[in-house]
């Protein structure tokens, strides 16, 4: 049985729609950073993206190919697994249905990998179908590097740490091979609708 | 909750005794869920400030103007409430004495709790492993366990240093600015030494302190942090 907390009245938003914000959560209007190291720093013309692995065309692409594909603007709201949510977040990037386009794999699942090192897992049914981009701006301006510029993964129906900051690529996979928060304690799979937070969850 | 200690004007460390608590690493933190009357319910996160060695378990919680639980947590619960917590979390921003060192802490205001769990987890595990601590506080009487600090510095546990960014006590001989390369490089071992850094605090904080060391030679990879709080972006 939960315990009430003597004394605590709490402060619900009443301005929010609640179905917006996933159990456990709260909203925020600033953008907070957790990263689990430095801020890497890639220049431009040192950047590509990559898909490869488990695909019979891998392909890539330099920055200004990535940025001359068809891109969209779109808004969705984030969920960070450290609680806070930030609603009607916009964004400016590449869907990665187009990034995939005519890709023959017989894959089930990718790893996003960055700079720094970090990576993380994500089934491909949850990269594609409209789910899933790879974005260079926020709020109309270019991704700051502490954001992730110049770009990163987004999957907005997942908990954040799956929108990997600085990504490089992905790495389409047959098994599916946790990463870096995957491998420390966090769940496998991390859809904020199930409070899937952490590997017991 | 068995007391509330009252740290500084702004953040009160709570202890508690756990049933059935797994034990934990020096860095972790728990979530902690609050629930009302009503059932309306919050969570947030506090780093846990005792070592592993320690039976009790404490958090240290820094008041946030606007927050939800932390005035909650600092200024209201008292002995004898129960708090529902989750924990320990955390699988990267930690240390083992069986780690190594030579250690390098760099902490900005509350973000020297999880580092404290650290040095007291140090200095119970008897590890040799050398340290070297840097606090950035505003006010000297904002700086957490103050007592127990300069108790460490004195029995040359750790070469522990402090910076001061708003005001200075009389007689103040630690530095009195905010984190540059200078303090870093004269505080931090070398980057030929190979420390382990963890570095704790506001982001802004941490994003300065982080790219200074790597600015110095450091590792990337060397370096750990975790970041706390409001952003103001």
């Amino acid at each position: 049985m939960t315990p009430i907390s003597r004394g605590f009245r709490g402060r619900p938003r009443r301005d929010v729609d609640p179905a917006r914000i996933p159990p456990g959560q709260y909203t925020v209007e600033d953008f907070p950073v957790l990263s689990a190291g430095p801020t890497p720093r890639t220049q431009l013309r040192d950047w590509s993206f990559t898909i490869d692995g488990a695909i019979e065309e891998p392909r890539s692409w330099s920055w200004e190919e990535f940025t001359a594909l068809a891109s969209e603007t779109f808004t969705v709201d984030i969920h960070c697994v450290t609680k806070w949510s930030k609603l009607g977040t916009s964004w400016t990037g590449v869907s990665v249905d187009t990034l995939l386009a005519g890709a023959r794999t017989d894959g089930a699942y990718a790893s996003a990998w960055s700079d720094g090192g970090y990576t993380t897992n994500v089934p491909l049914a949850d990269l594609t179908g409209g789910r899933a981009w790879v974005v260079h701006s926020f709020d109309g301006a270019p991704l700051e590097p502490e954001h992730g510029g110049p770009a990163r993964l987004l999957v907005p129906h997942l908990y954040f740490w799956k929108s990997a900051k600085w990504v490089r690529g992905l790495r389409l996979t047959v098994e599916d091979e946790p990463g870096f928060w995957e491998e420390a304690g966090y769940h496998n799979r991390g859809d904020p609708w199930l409070e899937q937070r952490f590997w017991n969850d | 909750m068995l007391e509330r200690v009252a740290e500084s004007a702004h953040a009160a460390t709570i202890v508690l005794e756990v049933e059935r608590w797994p034990g934990h690493l020096a860095g972790q933190h728990v979530d902690v869920r609050l629930t009302a009357q009503d059932g309306y319910q919050a969570q947030r996160s506090y780093s846990i400030a005792t070592a592993p060695e320690d039976p009790r378990l404490a958090l240290t919680v820094e008041r946030i103007d606007d927050g939800e639980v932390s005035p909650y947590l600092v200024d209201e619960v008292r002995a004898g409430d129960s708090l529902e917590l989750r924990g320990p979390i955390g699988g990267h921003f930690n240390w083992s004495a069986g780690d190594g060192g030579p250690l390098l802490l760099i902490g900005g205001g509350s973000g020297l709790v999880p580092l404290m769990a650290m040095l007291r987890h140090h200095a119970a595990a008897h590890s040799t492993a050398e340290v070297s601590l840097l606090v950035s506080a505003r006010r000297w009487e904002d700086v957490l366990y103050r007592d127990e600090l300069l108790a460490l510095r004195r029995v040359g546990a750790v070469a522990a240093h402090c910076t001061l960014t708003r005001e200075r006590p009389p007689g103040w001989d630690g530095f009195a600015r905010r984190i540059d390369a200078q303090m870093l490089a004269e505080v931090a071992p070398s980057p030929a030494a190979a420390p382990r850094a963890f570095v704790c605090g506001p982001t802004p904080f941490v994003e300065r302190a982080a790219d200074l060391l790597v600015g110095l030679g450091h590792a990337p990879e060397a370096i750990r942090t975790e970041r706390f709080g409001p952003t103001g972006t």
